[in-house]
């Protein structure tokens, strides 16, 4: 590891010429990091769903519980609306500041819908008396999914945040690299949204 | 009215306890003469400019340094009060509830209120200095994980005063952690007082990470980086994986407590063991995240008292790095006991085993760096030393302990309590006291008294073999932990006062170094050079305390201990300057955010382990809206003139 | 800001293009399960192996498609933190599933 850390080392690391450039590229490559460390962070949820996810303790299925239509149509909401930041993204090189904040506006909109739908998803199963408290695979399921939403709710706040900093400053270093990382974020939370849906959903209704 | 104070008062203090009545006073006692002498002296503005909201990194390590010193006498008063209470057969000087909480907050203060923030203190005086840098990576980041690691703190130790204590033991084990057995508001001051700090370690993290892949001077190339930021690198790789898992953990555990979730639980399909194996796979990482840094400090001593380059820098480095992957892969071994298949037991056991290589390594390099060296038997020197023989003896219980068949005999037994002691003593303690010493003048620009500080060494030193050897045979005699008291028949007297003894004689250690630091504020010899010991890296080629830029010009760097080699070639007169001019430095502003953030995270975490909705609510609403703020924050930065730089150098006795 | 012009020029950060071909290709492995799923083609321990490979090579479209891992400046720091990450995550998931497996 040391030796593959070393071999392209170029000693320029530092140059100040870079300047504000330099401290930009510095706040992407943390953000990465982390990104990283969210995934430790689902990680460790996924590995307790796949621990609990057969303790019913008579309570319902996921079988019984799941229903496929709604969290087809989530699925491909979130991914469209990460084609649709890396748009942005795409109209950001292109310095085409309407162009990237019409893009944003409908990422957001379309994470605002996946999160209405998930909403609508936990009042219907709680309706049906499927709550957290029912049983561990309950618990873990809420906290799993809940967690996803909860991430992509912060992302729509900080997409509204960005949005109006656009406005104000256009496309600065500061802005590009802020909207950089938002999509990168972005594109996270669709992964991690694929592998709900394929250890959650799909093998919940298998 | 009148009646329903009174009655949420008795439950809202603790109450009934002569200690935390007198506990009560000096923290009121304490508070009033803080707010008189500021508003005497009028230092409030100076305390708000200098300190409260200043991101210089040199800075935020003395705050971390005065934190774990206070967390270090509060976690070493449990210690004695536990030892006072185990000292003689049936006394009753502590309850069994109040010894419960009481081992609970001493094991829990000092792994993480105390380890984890010396070793921050460490980390942000140091690496920037180490590497040629002026700042860290995101040093706003840096003051937000400081305050949130005070928050965090905070809230954790006015559960002594407040509500009560945690007491289910330093990782909270369910289902006894859970809220049918722990009820109240103690163990949800365990979980905020560690999910808040843990948010701002993970911070620290991945600020220093990113501090030491990119910001080194040029010409620093990794393989010629000094061995104390590599030891620095390997920890942040672990806090970067290791804490997410115990934010999650934690945060599962307290939705098991506050929703009624069945994670944890005995009942609902939950799986109590489920806690065990996510807390060990943080926990077992977060001892060596610990003892890393330490390894590194011993390098840089070891190094620089011997007058020679470290032997095996390589191997160092390799070492340091496999230890930070394999760490990950032995979290089992904590609990052996819970009855699995052999193949799990067997794998454990291996790699807890093979992960000792990489330890023995490390070893052998300080012990060759020494041989043929000119010592010089100086206090960071001192302790070094003693580490040595120390963590040895704690490295081979180790392996005793990794043995799983003989470990259904020491689990849980004093013969673990001894060990664990030993590496952390041993390895963490001594390493950082070793590092403190070492880089005291750097800090505050004079040298900590070698008199008082030999009494202080060899108080603990004494002190430690006294008090955890005895309990190795205890172990072995039968006696587990968390015991609050035994009878005459078990035989465990004799030795269970002469380790009461023993701690008592490492109290005094400690009451020396304080000694000894408020008498060398006075009388100190001062570090006129800022060089004291000869050192070999570059923080030691600037003046001591360093000015808030580090470094007037960039160094140059060409090899692994560079400002040796720059005296070196000076004394013998090969050295060339290279003549660069002075330019404007790039400074980050101060910035009143992450101590205010910090506060409404500590009044969420109130509000959350009182389980009042509406003050958590406040708290996170005041956290996102600081959050916003800073993002509007397009003025963060400044630049020092050059003329300012220059009159700086002046006054420090550097001419540019 | 001229410096700064020279130094978006110099990277390269995916066209419309690359962001379409990664678009249709999550669509297509996203199908591909479901429809494995819905139609009960097989099932077991194949079926839950084929749509856990149809999720990992989504990840690979969208890091390489979307997120642009080839691209930044080297030495690429991040991808060496994503792959160790991937590997603790791993252990997390894969240790936690053997260990608890005796303790039910």
């Amino acid at each position: 590891m040391a030796q593959a850390m070393t071999h392209h080392e170029h000693g320029h690391a530092h140059d100040h010429d870079h300047g504000h450039e330099h401290h930009e590229q510095l706040k992407v490559l943390g953000f990465w990091i982390f990104v990283v460390t969210d995934c430790v962070l689902f990680g460790t949820l996924f590995a307790t769903y796949a621990v609990l996810m057969h303790n019913y303790a008579g309570g319902p299925t996921a079988k019984e519980l799941f229903e496929l239509p709604g969290i087809i149509a989530s699925t491909f909401i979130l991914l469209t609306s990460s084609f649709t930041s890396g748009l942005a993204v795409l109209a950001m090189h292109k310095r085409n500041v309407k162009q990237m904040i019409g893009w944003l506006i409908v990422t957001a909109l379309l994470g605002l819908a996946f999160v209405v739908l998930e909403v609508n998803e936990f009042a219907h199963l709680v309706g049906e008396g499927a709550t957290i408290s029912t049983s561990a695979f309950l618990s873990a399921f809420y906290v799993l999914v809940g967690t996803h939403g909860l991430h992509v709710t912060l992302g729509l706040f900080w997409m509204v945040a960005l949005m109006i900093q656009l406005k104000r400053r256009g496309i600065t270093p500061v802005t590009k690299r802020k909207v950089t990382n938002l999509s990168l974020y972005w594109h996270f939370l669709d992964v991690v949204w694929i592998f709900l849906f394929t250890v959650v959903y799909l093998m919940g209704v298998m | 009215m009148w009646e329903n104070i009174k009655s949420f008062a008795s439950t809202f203090f603790v109450t009934g306890d002569p200690l935390i009545y007198g506990a009560d006073v000096s923290i009121v006692l304490t508070m009033f003469a803080i707010v008189f002498v500021l508003t005497k002296y009028q230092k409030w503005g100076w305390l708000w400019r200098e300190w409260l909201t200043t991101v210089d990194h040199k800075k935020i390590g003395i705050m971390y340094l005065i934190a774990s010193l206070l967390m270090l006498f509060r976690g070493g008063v449990d210690a004695l009060l536990m030892r006072l209470q185990l000292a003689f057969p049936n006394i009753e000087f502590l309850h069994s509830d109040h010894y419960n909480a009481i081992f609970t907050t001493h094991g829990t203060i000092m792994i993480l209120f105390m380890a984890m923030p010396m070793m921050f203190a460490l980390f942000n005086i140091v690496v920037p200095l180490q590497l040629g840098a002026r700042d860290v990576a995101y040093p706003f980041l840096n003051a937000l994980s400081f305050w949130l690691f005070m928050a965090g703190a905070m809230l954790f130790n006015i559960s002594f005063v407040i509500g009560g204590s945690p007491d289910t033991g330093w990782l909270a084990y369910p289902p006894l952690s859970g809220i049918e057995f722990s009820p109240g508001p103690g163990q949800n001051f365990y979980i905020w007082g560690i999910q808040i700090s843990g948010i701002g370690s993970l911070a620290t993290g991945i600020n220093f990470l990113v501090t030491i892949l990119k910001m080194r001077a040029p010409g620093m190339k990794l393989m010629k980086m000094p061995l104390f930021s590599w030891s620095v690198l390997s920890s942040c790789v672990m806090i970067i994986f290791a804490f997410p898992i115990l934010t999650v953990t934690l945060a599962l555990l307290f939705i098991d407590r506050f929703l009624g979730a069945h994670f944890f639980t005995m009942a609902g399909g939950g799986n109590p063991m489920m806690y065990l194996n996510l807390i060990w796979m943080w926990g077992h990482p977060e001892v060596y995240i610990v003892v890393v840094p330490a390894f590194g400090i011993f390098s840089e001593i070891v190094a620089t008292f011997s007058k020679k380059v470290i032997f095996g820098y390589k191997s160092m480095v390799i070492a340091l790095m496999t230890i930070a992957v394999a760490s990950f892969f032995t979290w089992a071994h904590h609990f052996f006991t819970m009855g699995t298949d052999a193949s799990v037991i067997a794998f454990f056991a291996i790699s807890t085993m093979v992960i000792a290589i990489p330890t023995g390594v490390k070893v052998f390099n300080w012990l060759f760096t020494m041989f043929r060296g000119r010592i010089s038997f100086q206090q960071p020197m001192l302790w070094t030393i003693a580490f040595i023989p120390c963590f040895l003896v704690g490295g081979a219980t180790g392996v005793m302990l990794a043995v799983a068949p003989a470990d259904y005999q020491y689990h849980n037994s004093y013969f673990l309590i001894a060990h664990f002691h030993q590496v952390l003593i041993g390895g963490v303690v001594f390493g950082y006291l070793a590092g403190i010493y070492y880089w005291w003048p750097k800090m505050f620009g004079f040298k900590l008294d070698e008199r008082l500080g030999k009494w202080g060494f060899w108080l603990w030193n004494i002190g430690f073999y006294v008090c955890f050897m005895p309990q190795y045979a205890l172990g072995f005699m039968g006696m587990t932990r968390r015991y609050y008291t035994y009878g005459w028949d078990m035989g465990w007297a004799p030795l269970n006062l002469v380790s009461t003894v023993g701690a008592f004689l490492m109290g005094a250690g400690f009451i020396f170094q304080v000694w000894q630091i408020a008498y060398s504020i006075k009388h100190g010899e001062r570090d006129k050079t800022g060089d004291p010991w000869n050192g070999r890296t570059l923080e030691w080629s600037i003046p001591s305390p360093a000015p808030m830029y580090n470094f007037a010009i960039e160094p140059r760097v060409k090899e692994a201990d560079d400002w040796w080699r720059i005296k070196q070639e000076k004394a013998n007169g090969t050295y060339q300057e290279e003549k660069i001019e002075l330019e404007p430095i790039h400074m980050p502003k101060n910035s009143g955010i992450p101590i205010i953030m910090s506060g409404f995270w500590f009044i969420a975490g109130f509000g959350f382990t009182f389980e009042w909705v509406w003050m958590a609510v406040i708290g996170l609403i005041g956290v996102a809206a600081c959050m916003w703020a800073r993002s509007f924050d397009y003025d963060t930065d400044y630049y020092i003139p050059v003329d300012e730089i220059k009159r700086t150098e002046a006054s420090l006795g550097r001419g540019v | 800001m001229s410096h700064h012009d020279n130094h978006v020029h110099s990277e390269n950060h995916g066209s419309l293009k690359s962001y379409v071909i990664g678009f249709v290709l999550s669509i297509v492995l996203t199908i591909i399960p479901l429809v494995l799923v819905m139609n009960n083609v097989m099932s077991g321990g194949p079926l839950v192996i084929t749509i856990m490979v149809m999720a990992v090579l989504q990840l690979f479209v969208q890091l390489f498609f979307f997120m642009h891992i080839r691209e930044g400046e080297k030495p690429r720091y991040n991808v060496q933190a994503l792959i160790l990450g991937a590997v603790i995550v791993f252990t997390i998931v894969a240790g936690s599933m053997w260990i608890m497996t005796f303790n039910i």
